[in-house]
């Protein structure tokens, strides 16, 4: 972080301050320097503790404060990259799912130009309704990732503000083409956490966060596409894994029942799609792309193209 | 991700290069770095994908069952494979598939030298899976295309030049100069499929 960088951040805080402290630019500055330079925290967390500070000093709360709703970085959402980071977005609400436990009030995806994040909202933090469709502001929000995903906590000092603009969502989706040349462990049939807000997948019916839980049943299989250049490692989630194999939850389950084994499942679905080729668009977490869109590769291909090269050489 | 090992990708290559790929190396120390073979088109292969017609099932075992399966690729030319206790699933496929059949094979080139001193290369199949035609002529065309890319990189290669690809490099030095095998296995495999779609136009 250069030293202009910190006079700017010094000196939007110093502004946003000004009605109600008696504080100098340097001092500031000072704090910021110290914390960043010395302590080696990051430029937007420095910030937040002196704004912190000040609050605290000036007996008031972070809404009151004006100007960028307590410092945080607007960013876009295909700029998260890191956990635990206080940010504001501008987004759109493109999804809402089912809460799965009574601690979320809501849950479901935000999208803005860059791409699309998860997003939770506790049921304490006592925030209002967010609706589908609609575009917002949100002010003090705080990422978090798990697995090598990305998403958005909603909170106490979270503001909302409802846009009349309508945030248009940007598709960060790829296109991979190849075999499938591996389903591997952790697919098929599957029992996840059913803790709040937990979706661990369960090992021997324990979770490694919550321990022994009664587990919820879903379909998944983690694949791996290769088309003899690149390896690209693809989640199908419950919806996708049916239309892949033509197996549904409760196929599934009546599968393993019988069999009193839920690797059968996995079995049966490797007997189905391994070795086949498919094309798969999804959006990518991580080292993973989620199956959005699939399509097994059946159509006849053309080798006169590539036989009038091989002649040639 | 850096802690995340990287899954070794599966070549395309059919059985004449295959059966040719007899070097053998590895790329560090570690007793649990992979070992590579080396095509001959220039081309490190720690893995490899192939579709054809399983011709043949046989349990080769001794003391244990131990099956060896032949592929053969649209040239006529044989992959050898061999799966036992430690592969149970291909092993399993093995002793239950009917040939003949189209099987598409994901696994490990393995190499053994015989008494008399030639080095064999075989498959050790992670997965087996019987799959129909359109699957198979994919992976024909598949292959063809890109063993001809591996063919053009080496041929448009100097060998002496020090910025050469060091698998090409280490091709011409351990095989020789020669690929068109290579290629006429390309065009073999691909006027077969031409030669099918006629037959089946008329």
């Amino acid at each position: 972080m250069s030293e202009t960088d910190l006079r700017t951040h010094a000196e939007e805080i110093h502004e946003q301050f000004s009605d109600q402290l008696d504080i100098d630019v340097d001092d500031v500055f000072e704090r910021l320097d110290t914390l960043v330079n010395e302590y080696k925290v990051p430029a937007t967390e420095a910030r937040r503790s002196v704004v912190n500070t000040y609050l605290d000093e000036a007996g008031m709360e972070r809404d009151q404060l004006g100007g960028g709703g307590g410092g945080n970085e607007q960013v876009d959402l295909a700029d998260v990259d890191a956990p635990e980071e206080w940010v504001d977005v501008r987004a759109k609400v493109v999804e809402l799912w089912d809460p799965r436990a009574d601690a979320v009030a809501q849950v479901g995806l935000l999208g803005d130009e860059t791409g699309t994040i998860k997003f939770t909202k506790w049921s304490k933090s006592d925030l209002p309704e967010l609706e589908e469709g609609k575009s917002y502001s949100l002010r003090n929000v705080v990422t978090d990732e798990y697995q090598g995903r990305f998403s958005v906590k909603l909170n106490r000092t979270t503001t909302i503000e409802e846009l009349d603009e309508e945030i248009e969502v940007g598709d960060d989706s790829v296109e991979v083409e190849g075999a499938l040349v591996d389903i591997q462990s952790g697919s098929g049939l599957i029992k996840r956490c059913p803790e709040e807000d937990c979706t661990r997948v369960l090992q021997n019916g324990r979770c490694s966060e919550h321990g022994e839980v009664e587990g919820e049943f879903d379909l998944r299989i983690k694949g791996v596409l290769d088309d003899g250049e690149e390896v690209t490692e693809v989640i199908f989630d419950e919806e996708a894994t049916e239309k892949l194999t033509g197996i549904t939850l409760e196929e599934a389950k009546e599968m393993a029942m019988d069999a009193l084994d839920t690797t059968v499942v996995a079995d049966e679905m490797r007997a189905d799609i391994l070795g086949r080729y498919y094309r798969v668009t999804g959006p990518t977490f991580g080292r993973y792309v989620l199956a959005d869109a699939q399509e097994r590769l059946t159509g006849p291909v053309d080798a006169d193209e590539l036989l009038i090269k091989a002649r040639s050489i | 991700m850096a802690t995340t090992p990287t899954r070794e990708v599966a070549r395309r290559v059919f059985a004449r290069e295959f059966n040719d790929a007899s070097y053998t190396f590895k790329e560090s120390d570690d007793d649990r770095a992979p070992v590579y073979v080396l095509l001959p088109t220039g081309q490190r292969a720690n893995r490899v994908f192939l579709v054809g017609t399983l011709t043949e099932t046989e349990d080769v075992g001794e003391d244990s069952e131990y099956w060896q399966g032949r592929v053969v690729d649209p040239n006529g030319d044989t992959f050898f494979m061999y799966a036992g206790q430690y592969q149970p699933d291909a092993a399993s496929m093995l002793r239950e598939l009917e040939p003949p059949a189209y099987v598409a094979v994901v696994g490990k080139p393995r190499t053994y030298e015989t008494d008399e001193g030639d080095v064999n290369v075989s498959v050790r199949p992670e997965s087996i899976s019987e799959v129909d035609e359109a699957t198979r002529d994919r992976w024909v065309v598949e292959a063809a295309e890109r063993t001809l890319e591996r063919i053009r990189r080496f041929t448009d290669a100097d060998p002496e030049d020090p910025d050469t690809d060091e698998y090409v490099a280490m091709a011409h030095e351990e095989y020789g100069d020669d690929v068109e095998p290579y290629r006429q296995s390309v065009v073999g495999a691909l006027e077969s499929m031409e030669d099918a779609a006629e037959a089946s136009a008329d």
